[in-house]
């Protein structure tokens, strides 16, 4: 393989990487704040498939990201009236958001399956973009991608470095006495569901609009709930969330980049390599020694035998 | 004096009995999930009631429909009891999906493969490789679980994906049959390895297995003394490491189980169906199972109308289909809704 397919490859693993890393960062703060959300793949599929229709219908892309995003923060929204208002079990929740959501984009988005739309341009990086051959490639990309490790460092600042976020961490390690503290946990779990929705809605515009730009019933592909897997290999922190999205985005990229140059591999054997390298990893560092999750996530999974 | 109180639970709030409680929420469930249907349907432009009417007189109406619902409803039996068992020791099975593959993946390996034997040997061969197959598959992600490695609930679902990836490079690569065209399938197994069917119906004994494993999971539990350690196990696991029970085995032990029976579903579904392997065999009824298992609260009992009920809906589903041109998402739309009322209505108002 010569220098402008393993380029293109890192191209590619920062495209898919991002697309991955939003859900983990939205996921991140909602388990910060002791909820576990399996059903973000179904928010991605929401948010895409509005994206994408919206895209579609309007022609204007802008307004196809803002009403995906919207819907990402309203449909997590829908969780949140579960686990926090009504206090049901958290992991039936989350996956009966996930079917819900899986269904509801389907029925959005039938009738523009195998239609194509332009996407997000490629906004290039001022001077880097002219450098020579296949490195410019690297500095093309759309604005979503540009905007993902910003994101990634403004969440990290907002959790440890401002009082909204010492009081979401509180609710997450101990809700009751954050609760004596004078905070009120069930408002700041909704504000972490909100947010959380539109990154995880960020997550799945870019797929739909900036990597696909066409929409396929279960697009994310289990993105979402790989997105909660590099949750706890990053132990529930927003920048080395970055290099789990990534490591997930490279081995993606060498499936594709392999079949592009006519590997003797078959592709359905290549496209494992993200799901088990997620697996992989997780098990090989994502075994915390002492117990780095927020206190509050302990309940959620022992003892879920209702 | 105190007066009449509601009891810890109550949903409505008011100190009504728990049958009648319970109704209250039934009804408040099915009102609510018709209004969504009835609010899709008129999306559409289409008569709600006749859609319903449709739906349901060409499943349970003509005795073609009836067949045909309980063809769906034998692997869903299976695939929720594969989730029911492992919920008794607290533990969430979502990978039914890939387990059936796995389970068709092996029972199709062992039919091939063991062409010559007569059918009283070969189906049993094929159930208990499909079994083992399946067992082996979620016994991976009990023993993580048990190790403290990887909550099952994550594992599962990642080992869903790999299990279809692999069963489409079997049948597009090395399993293909050359004589099937451009469809991706394996060739076709002996014909002594078809399930029996039911008269002249497409129903095949597989719903039988089914049933079988909804009877016996009831004095399993309450009955041997595997089964009170599993519920032992999963009501307080620390007390029952104390009293010597050794949790982690039963962990492994559950999900054995559990991703066996998943398994059985993709055998019979091989053997009384599509007679081949190819990648539309789980279609979904592993995820359906998921959602039956927690709609009927992980009973044996409930879970049997619960899979009639969701195999009605999906028949129903394909004759909206057909007949009135929606698409078949409604359905799906339709039970993920049922299921979130469900929780919500069940869950307990706590203060604050």
């Amino acid at each position: 393989m010569n220098l402008a397919v393993w380029v293109g490859g890192v191209a590619i693993a920062i495209q898919v990487g991002t697309s991955v890393l939003y859900p983990t960062l939205g996921e991140i703060l909602g388990q910060r704040s002791g909820l576990v959300n399996l059903g973000i793949e179904g928010v991605m599929l929401m948010s895409a498939a509005v994206g994408y229709a919206v895209t579609a219908v309007t022609g204007n892309i802008l307004l196809g990201v803002l009403a995906g995003v919207a819907a990402g923060a309203a449909f997590n929204l829908v969780f949140g009236v579960l686990v926090v208002t009504r206090r049901s079990n958290q992991l039936a929740s989350g996956l009966s958001l996930y079917f819900l959501g899986a269904g509801l984009s389907a029925l959005i988005g039938v009738s523009f399956i195998g239609q194509r739309i332009d996407g997000l341009r490629q906004l290039s990086f001022p001077g880097l973009s002219s450098l020579p051959s296949p490195w410019g490639r690297l500095f093309q990309q759309d604005i979503l991608v540009w905007l993902v490790a910003p994101i990634a460092y403004l969440l990290w600042w907002v959790l440890s470095r401002t009082r909204w976020g010492l009081k979401l961490r509180a609710t997450g390690e101990d809700r009751n006495s954050a609760y004596a503290a004078g905070v009120h946990p069930s408002r700041l779990q909704y504000q972490a569901l909100g947010i959380a929705g539109a990154l995880s809605g960020l997550g799945g515009v870019e797929l739909a609009l900036g990597y696909t730009k066409t929409w396929q019933e279960f697009m994310t592909s289990g993105r979402g709930f790989i997105a909660i897997v590099i949750v706890i290999f990053s132990l529930w922190h927003p920048l080395r969330a970055v290099g789990g999205a990534l490591l997930f985005g490279a081995a993606t990229a060498l499936g594709l980049q392999l079949q592009a140059q006519g590997a003797s591999i078959s592709p359905y054997l290549l496209d494992m390599l993200p799901y088990l390298v997620t697996l992989t990893v997780v098990l090989i560092w994502g075994r915390p020694k002492a117990f780095t999750a927020p206190m509050g996530l302990r309940e959620v999974f022992q003892g879920t035998a209702k | 004096m105190a007066g009449p109180r509601a009891h810890p639970g109550s949903f409505s709030g008011w100190p009504l009995p728990r049958a009648a409680d319970a109704a209250a929420r039934g009804a408040l469930v099915v009102t609510a999930a018709f209004g969504a249907f009835a609010l899709i349907m008129l999306l559409y432009e289409r008569n709600p009631f006749g859609a319903l009417a449709a739906m349901v007189s060409s499943t349970l109406g003509t005795s073609y429909g009836l067949s045909e619902v309980l063809v769906k409803m034998s692997p869903m039996l299976l695939t929720a009891v594969a989730v029911a068992v492992p919920a008794r020791l607290g533990l969430v099975n979502v990978g039914g999906e890939g387990q059936m593959f796995i389970g068709g993946l092996c029972a199709t390996w062992g039919a091939l493969t063991f062409q010559g034997l007569p059918g009283w040997l070969l189906l049993p061969l094929m159930a208990i490789l499909a079994f083992a197959g399946g067992g082996l598959w979620a016994g991976v992600t009990g023993w993580m679980r048990a190790r403290g490695w990887l909550t099952e609930v994550f594992s599962t679902l990642l080992l869903n994906y790999i299990a279809i990836l692999l069963v489409n490079f079997l049948v597009f690569g090395p399993w293909r049959d050359p004589g099937s065209g451009n469809y991706p399938q394996t060739r076709p197994i002996p014909d002594t390895a078809h399930l029996p069917l039911l008269g002249n119906t497409r129903v095949h004994a597989g719903i039988f297995v089914g049933l079988l494993a909804i009877v016996l999971f009831y004095p399993f539990l309450k009955k041997t003394r595997l089964g009170l350690q599993m519920r032992a196990a999963g009501g307080n696991p620390v007390a029952a490491a104390q009293t010597g029970i050794r949790v982690g085995r039963y962990i492994v032990i559950a999900m054995f189980v559990g991703g066996g029976l998943a398994g059985l579903a993709g055998m019979t579904q091989v053997a009384g169906i599509q007679f081949r392997l190819n990648p539309g065999l789980a279609a979904y009824v592993g995820y359906t199972g998921f959602l039956i298992s927690w709609l009927a609260g992980h009973r044996p009992l409930a879970i049997v109308p619960m899979a009639f009920l969701l195999a009605v809906l999906a028949g129903g589903g394909d004759i909206l289909q057909i007949t009135q041109g929606v698409p078949y998402a409604v359905v799906n739309v339709l039970v993920a809704l049922s299921l979130c009322l469900m929780l919500a209505v069940r869950a307990r108002r706590v203060p604050s």
